[in-house]
């Protein structure tokens, strides 16, 4: 095959604009009830954002979804890498991160209600908890796959357990973290909009919740594709992160670099 | 005083089978000695108990029994009295070759002043100035064991543990490395304990060779080609090459029931 090859980019940018061209050429025959269209959401977009609205609840929700993910990040990779390397802290601890990865948290919600009130710190915790565990749980299982010989070079050359922790076993992780830092993001996302539709209504998720309740289809979806934008931005400054502080899984991988 | 001293080492591993513990035993009754400046070699089949005993001597396993001596001390644990070059090399991938050997460094308590330095010398020793900033996925087999004989040496050891490096080298890359291996022993005076399944390789390299069978020694068998030993024709050429070889040859096929048989029986 003589055909030029088209770069990745171009071929998602072909694939995306297939798909707005045949939502935007499809929806305006569907009852705006039911359903809305590119053109249509992005007049609602700028509507929103001109009264305000928009950045208002963008900021609000932001300050959460930071928080908690920040705090989940700081938490969970060095616990992560704490239950990985102590037997002991292991068996005392670890099946008390696997139970809390399991159970369904949205659950506690009202607890945590009662606990937090309404605001912003009730938000931050779901944030948090939804979030904690994936990243924890990924680290836990990097430090698992570190490999045995690698540790037994930081052995034959006397390395005290901090060296090795910071030389050995923090890099061979580092590809683990980062995936867990980007499962985090998905979660924490969820775990915003879900904080936002069950305690006191506001934010982005408040937004969804206002405008479906008032049969806004157009304005319902302009929130949903911020978070989506959000999440798929951030998932991506994630990777770019790993690339550049772990240059070298790309050669161990072999996948080209980004 | 021999430098290090085996005497009566055994080890017995635990392994499950089939939801069954067994034992497998190792090393039985292993004793030899080696002197300051020697190279040794340990060789015999996969399975006779050459990388154990490497391994309890270097530290990383302890003997269900008998003892170790390194320098007069008993061996307890690691120590920078001895480097140890690993099989595959094992280099810290998201290091530089130099950066590898400035590990070693800084694990000996190396001042900073000095890492730089040192690290360049040892990585010039090996001739990879020009490569000391690829990192080991971008170094060829042969280049990454000699990053990993820099780093072992760099820690200026007594005692050099080698433990099959060249086994997955290509001939060429590997008898480079083999002469390498004298000259740097020739320069340096250090013991040098050599595991390898290669008889060609054990009697170019070895003042000794203890050759190892089911966990046991067979005999030590001394190489009489004198020393400097700088070229590798020479070597090949010299009576007692042929000799020795055929003699060690002989040993390990005396009893021609598999070697893997024996250890089995003996656990």
């Amino acid at each position: 095959m003589n055909a030029p090859r088209l770069p990745n980019w171009a071929i998602s940018l072909i694939s995306l604009a297939v798909l707005l061209g045949a939502w935007e050429g499809y929806g305006p025959h569907i009852d705006p009830l039911f359903a809305s269209y590119p053109s249509e959401i992005a007049k609602a977009f700028w509507k929103m954002t001109e009264s305000g609205r928009l950045p208002k609840a963008l900021w609000s929700s932001m300050q959460p979804f930071v928080a908690g993910y920040v705090l989940a990040a700081l938490a969970g990779v060095p616990i992560g890498l704490l239950l990985g390397r102590s037997r002991v802290l292991d068996a005392a601890f670890g099946f008390y991160v696997i139970a809390g990865y399991s159970t369904p948290l949205i659950a506690l919600v009202p607890l945590l209600m009662i606990w937090f009130g309404l605001g912003f710190m009730v938000k931050m915790v779901i944030v948090f908890l939804l979030t904690f565990f994936p990243i924890c749980i990924n680290t836990w299982v990097g430090v698992k796959a570190v490999p045995k010989t690698l540790i037994e070079v930081g052995t034959a050359f006397c390395a005290p357990p901090g060296a090795v922790m910071r030389q050995i076993v923090l890099p061979a992780v580092l590809p683990y973290i980062m995936a867990g830092l980007r499962l985090g993001i998905g979660k924490a996302v969820i775990a915003l909009v879900i904080a936002e539709f069950l305690t006191a209504i506001s934010g982005l998720g408040g937004v969804i919740i206002s405008s479906a309740n008032s049969f806004k289809t157009a304005e319902m979806f302009v929130p949903i594709l911020i978070i989506m934008v959000l999440a798929v931005g951030l998932t991506h400054l994630v990777s770019i992160i790993e690339h550049k502080v772990a240059p070298w899984q790309n050669e161990i991988a072999g996948r080209e670099g980004v | 005083m021999a430098h290090v001293q085996l005497e009566g080492v055994s080890k017995t591993f635990s392994m499950k089978v089939g939801g069954q513990v067994q034992q497998m035993r190792a090393l039985n009754r292993v004793s030899f000695d080696i002197q300051q400046g020697e190279i040794v070699a340990l060789c015999g089949p996969s399975g006779c108990g050459k990388t154990t005993a490497l391994r309890i001597i270097m530290g990383l396993e302890t003997a269900s029994s008998g003892t170790v001596t390194v320098g007069g001390k008993a061996v307890t644990g690691c120590g920078l009295d001895r480097g140890m070059v690993f099989q595959h090399a094992e280099l810290l991938p998201w290091k530089s070759a130099l950066e590898n050997v400035k590990f070693a460094l800084q694990m000996k308590g190396t001042p900073a002043a000095d890492l730089q330095a040192t690290a360049l010398r040892y990585i010039e020793l090996v001739g990879l100035t020009a490569a000391k900033d690829r990192r080991p996925h971008q170094l060829s087999g042969g280049m990454k064991q000699r990053v990993g004989i820099a780093r072992a040496l760099a820690i200026d050891p007594d005692v050099l543990l080698m433990d099959e490096p060249f086994g997955a080298l290509d001939s060429q890359t590997r008898e480079s490395l083999q002469m390498e291996v004298l000259a740097i022993q020739e320069r340096t005076r250090k013991t040098i304990i050599f595991v390898t399944h290669d008889l060609d390789e054990a009697v170019l390299l070895a003042d000794r060779v203890v050759v190892m069978l089911g966990g046991q020694v067979r005999d030590v068998i001394p190489v009489g080609i004198p020393r400097p030993r700088h070229d590798m024709r020479a070597i090949r050429l010299h009576p007692e090459f042929m000799r020795r070889r055929t003699e060690i040859w002989e040993l390990l096929h005396e009893q021609t029931a598999s070697p893997v048989t024996r250890a089995e029986v003996a656990a």
